[in-house]
């Protein structure tokens, strides 16, 4: 890694986070919308583990692997979420599951 | 110490030991926390009296410091001098047998432990009122009987007259205790101080120039709250309608203790009004007039209870006009006289109405003469007694006003006789129309059980022979006489004047029973204007019941309260709820759009944050 300059590694992060920020934004089917979370969160960890490398401070990695142990978690009960509206609705669109409104 | 405070502690004992558990208990043990603690309290006034002598000066305890406040400092002190003993002996005294007679004439009723439990609590803070040492404390005992006196009145508080009556009382009650506020207050500043100890020498050592402005203020504000609790001109309307409660509590609070706290008040005071003349002449004229009014009004009522209400109003008339003209000595007489006959009138007629099973109307009565004949000779003694003829109680103690009021001014004299022929009347015209003739109604009567027959015999007693105690002679020490020399032709004037009445109310009702009758039917409209008590209450509810009341509800209720105080309320509440309206709108429930706001929300921030230089 010694010849890629620190920038090179923030802009990448920063392509994925955006990309995961537009799939959010404009994907309709929950699966997607879920994938396009985990992608933001791996843009993170990626700039984290850019930062802990370029100032040799071991932080960054703690939070890198704070972050998968989250986002684990979260895959489980996210995709339990998902199974249940599933079943109940016959429907994978994000925009059916709006009842919790005023 | 000689521990005064035992003598009103020993009621409020009474009281909670009644008030808290007496729901439980049974009716004997009420009897005997109720009577024993009044009981108690009566020996143990007699005991401290016979160990204090002669009271040459006054025997004074204090307990502890109440109030300390810049200048003031207010001690829970008690004290004894004559003048309080005659008091303590008067309240714990008669006070004793109204709760003896209670515990036959309450038997029947419900709420039995509530009515003694008031009864003591009364008791506790009557004594607190005659034995305080300043003004203050005697202003606790004064609100407290007077908060006893509307729990009493409204002691049947299903009946709503009962409740009506009982805040009649409060509330006028409320406007004389304002001026008794208002003479503490001048006194604290004039003074700087609430003790007796500490204001009557200071008055007396006033020079006159002085005394004229500040002194005729306090002494005329003190009367103004003796009006309202001695139910004098203006402000008697209350008593008449307080005769809604039960007939021991008319006796006690209405007739023998509560009601002569005014002229009490007015009495120990008295170094303050003997410096304003004119106060003393506005005292003597408003207890004359009220004594006149209330003896006319007295005339042509048919409620025993109310006859006799108006001729306790009447006879507070004249103890005002003794302690006006300065006569304060023969003004406690006749309170102490009164206390007995009067008691003993409202025990007979509550005595008849027991027998009648709550019948108080004259005309549904007559004949009761055989059937009830102790309560009837018992009723006989009170009445001689009160129309003054001698030498039983009444003829003492009215004479001496009398007299008093001659020496201050003849005219005076000349209507206390008229009155004094009037109450003859009215008090005869009661016993005439309940026991002789034929009975009118359909009740058997029957006498009532010794309970009630008991104090009935004793007071009858005192009201014959009470008029020998020398009570002028005995508080002389306090209240020098005015020299005013037994003249025999005035007092058999007024003795005749006496007599005079009874043998009216005999024509009248025994031996020409239409006269009656045919007499109000020539005088019209005088009648019915006395008949229906001079539109006195008609007159107040228009001039100031009503619009304090319209007054009340159109700015108060629907201006202050429902426009401002609301108004505020609620604008508050509608805004909030309107600005939450349109918030809502944010809750789509659509994620996305969440996640857009989100977007936004960060990159303003980072944008704001850019801005002021916070990324460097």
């Amino acid at each position: 890694m010694e010849g890629a300059p620190l920038s090179w590694y923030l802009i990448l992060s920063a392509i994925l986070f955006a990309l995961g920020v537009a799939g959010f934004l404009f994907r309709r089917n929950i699966i997607t919308v879920f994938m396009c979370i985990e992608l933001m969160l791996n843009a993170v960890n990626l700039s984290f583990i850019a930062f802990s490398h370029k100032l040799n401070q071991v932080d960054g990695h703690i939070y890198a692997f704070f972050v998968m142990v989250v986002a684990a978690a979260e895959a489980a009960v996210g995709l339990a979420i998902i199974l249940t509206v599933f079943k109940n609705r016959a429907s994978l669109a994000i925009d059916d599951v709006s009842s919790m409104k005023y | 110490m000689r521990h005064l405070w035992l003598i009103p502690a020993l009621p409020f004992a009474g009281f909670l030991l009644n008030g808290i558990f007496g729901r439980r208990a049974s009716k004997a043990v009420v009897n005997a926390i109720a009577v024993g603690s009044v009981a108690l309290s009566f020996l143990w006034v007699v005991k401290t009296l016979l160990s204090l002598g002669g009271m040459e000066t006054p025997h004074a305890e204090r307990y502890f410091t109440w109030i300390e406040s810049g200048i003031l400092n207010v001690g829970f002190e008690l004290a004894v001098d004559r003048l309080t003993a005659v008091m303590l002996l008067v309240v714990t005294g008669v006070g004793l047998l109204i709760h003896i007679y209670s515990t036959g004439y309450m038997a029947h009723e419900g709420g039995y432990y509530r009515f003694f439990a008031y009864m003591n609590l009364f008791m506790f803070f009557m004594l607190i009122l005659v034995m305080a040492n300043n003004y203050l404390l005697m202003f606790v005992g004064w609100e407290g009987v007077g908060l006893c006196s509307y729990l009493l009145i409204g002691f049947f508080f299903l009946r709503r007259s009962a409740s009506t009556a009982a805040n009649k009382a409060f509330i006028v009650n409320r406007i004389g205790d304002f001026g008794f506020a208002l003479a503490m207050f001048l006194m604290v500043v004039q003074f700087g101080t609430l003790d007796f100890a500490g204001i009557y020498p200071a008055a007396a050592e006033m020079p006159a120039e002085q005394t004229a402005g500040i002194l005729t203020a306090i002494a005329l504000l003190l009367f103004v709250g003796a009006t309202g609790k001695s139910a004098q001109l203006p402000l008697y309307v209350w008593l008449p309608d307080a005769m809604e409660g039960p007939t021991p509590v008319s006796a006690l609070i209405h007739a023998a203790t509560m009601v002569t706290a005014g002229v009490y008040m007015v009495a120990r005071s008295s170094a303050l009004f003997l410096q304003a003349p004119l106060a003393m002449d506005v005292v003597a004229i408003v207890g004359l007039l009220t004594a006149v009014m209330a003896a006319t009004i007295g005339l042509t009522q048919f409620d025993i209870k109310k006859v006799f209400a108006y001729s306790t109003v009447s006879q507070l008339g004249y103890m005002v006009l003794a302690v006006g003209v300065g006569a304060f000595g023969a003004g406690i007489f006749h309170l102490m006289t009164h206390a007995f006959f009067k008691a003993l009138l409202f025990l007979g007629a509550g005595s008849v109405i027991h027998a009648l099973s709550g019948e108080q109307d004259l005309r549904a009565m007559g004949g009761l003469r055989k059937k009830i004949p102790l309560t009837f000779a018992t009723l006989l003694c009170a009445a001689v007694a009160i129309a003054g003829v001698p030498p039983f109680s009444g003829f003492f103690s009215k004479d001496e006003i009398l007299l008093a009021a001659h020496h201050h001014a003849p005219w005076m004299y000349w209507v206390g006789v008229i009155t004094a022929a009037m109450t003859a009347f009215y008090v005869f015209r009661a016993i005439f129309m309940a026991f002789f003739g034929d009975s009118r109604g359909h009740h058997h009567p029957h006498e009532s059980p010794p309970s009630m027959i008991l104090p009935l015999a004793v007071l009858a007693l005192l009201s014959l022979a009470g008029g020998f105690i020398p009570v002028p002679r005995f508080l002389e020490p306090l209240f020098p006489a005015e020299g005013a020399h037994h003249d025999f032709a005035l007092v058999a004037v007024s003795v005749g004047a006496g007599l005079l009445g009874i043998g009216l109310a005999w024509l009248f009702y025994v031996s020409k029973p239409g006269l009656a009758d045919s007499a109000a039917a020539r005088l019209g409209a005088l009648y019915r204007l006395v008949y229906n008590k001079y539109f006195v209450d008609e007159i107040y509810d228009a001039t100031v019941v009503r619009p304090l009341i319209g007054g009340s509800r159109a700015v108060l209720w629907r201006g202050v309260d429902a426009g401002v105080i609301d108004g505020a309320v609620n604008g508050i509440a509608q805004r909030s709820r309107d600005l939450g309206i349109l918030l809502r709108m944010f809750q789509s429930g659509n994620i996305r759009s969440y996640a857009a706001w989100v977007l936004l929300g960060s990159v303003f921030v980072l944008a704001v944050l850019g801005v002021m230089g916070g990324l460097r």
